[in-house]
């Protein structure tokens, strides 16, 4: 089990770790908020999977399995937790009227385009 | 119905917290566990009754919970090669798209809400007046929407037969 749980935790830091690049390259707030707020989920679901996994590792018995859930527990609060904060966060940041870095100008667009903008 | 149920979820909560299992520690659990039920049974599961539908929504949703974390490695590694690229200014293209949506309940609203989130790339910032108004990082993440997406969770809720 152990090196599935290596892999998995490698995975997880890397993600975490191109997350935090691109909060330090990317240009304003909110395209910062995507880089912060979302690789982690990810990142920190595969780490935390990867570690109960190794705690599993030293034996499968009642204590170390219940270590094992709560871990994971961890993993679904945060599933469900780090999109609330972010979406506050970004919300605050929309309602006090922080302008989008935006290539064109226009910071908010209808969705789907009409067929002459698309050209 | 609604009683047992928060009950049972409520108790095997308690033992996972607690891990202690002489009939000390469970009696204490059982009674807190009581009382917690009695007060706030309400908050848990708003409605009376349990028919099959309601159990049909939970596998849906359970299906749909893979589709989307599928969804979310995708997205992943989609924003993680932007954000490593050396030309990441001229791969990025944000802006906020605002598109109106044909949910209509409180509860696929959310889920839908938090599913684009949860996709990197994309992020909710408000709803309003049926609007969304998402975020997005680039062009391709934005065509996404509302798409699959919008009908999964619409499928879910079973709002795509009673509108």
């Amino acid at each position: 089990m152990a090196p599935v749980a290596v892999v998995l935790i490698s995975i997880g830091v890397f993600f975490m770790f191109s997350g935090t690049i691109g909060f330090l390259r990317f240009p304003d707030f909110f395209t910062r908020m995507h880089s912060t707020g979302k690789s982690d989920t990810l990142g920190i679901v595969l780490t935390l999977t990867g570690l109960a996994l190794y705690n599993l590792d030293h034996g499968l018995t009642l204590a170390s399995f219940l270590v094992s859930l709560k871990i994971m527990f961890i993993a679904i609060f945060w599933f469900a937790g780090s999109p609330t904060v972010t979406h506050a966060i970004t919300r605050a940041a929309f309602k006090s009227k922080i302008e989008p870095w935006t290539k064109d100008g226009r910071s908010v667009i209808d969705w789907p385009p009409d067929k002459e903008e698309t050209k | 119905m609604r009683y047992v149920l928060t009950f049972i979820i409520l108790f095997a909560h308690w033992i996972i917290w607690s891990g202690i299992f002489d009939a000390y520690h469970l009696s204490l659990g059982v009674i807190s566990c009581g009382i917690v039920t009695y007060t706030s049974h309400s908050l848990l599961f708003e409605r009376k009754e349990f028919r099959a539908v309601h159990i049909k929504e939970v596998t849906r949703f359970i299906k749909y919970f893979f589709w989307l974390f599928y969804q979310i490695v995708l997205a992943n590694i989609h924003v993680m090669r932007i954000s490593l690229s050396p030309r990441m200014l001229d791969l990025i293209d944000p802006r906020i798209i605002k598109f109106k949506t044909k949910l209509k309940k409180d509860i696929s609203l959310v889920t839908f809400a938090n599913s684009i989130i949860l996709t990197p790339g994309t992020i909710t910032v408000i709803i309003e007046e049926g609007y969304y108004y998402v975020h997005a990082l680039d062009r391709k993440v934005a065509e996404d929407l509302p798409g699959e997406m919008e009908d999964r969770v619409g499928h879910i809720f079973m709002e795509d037969r009673h509108g």
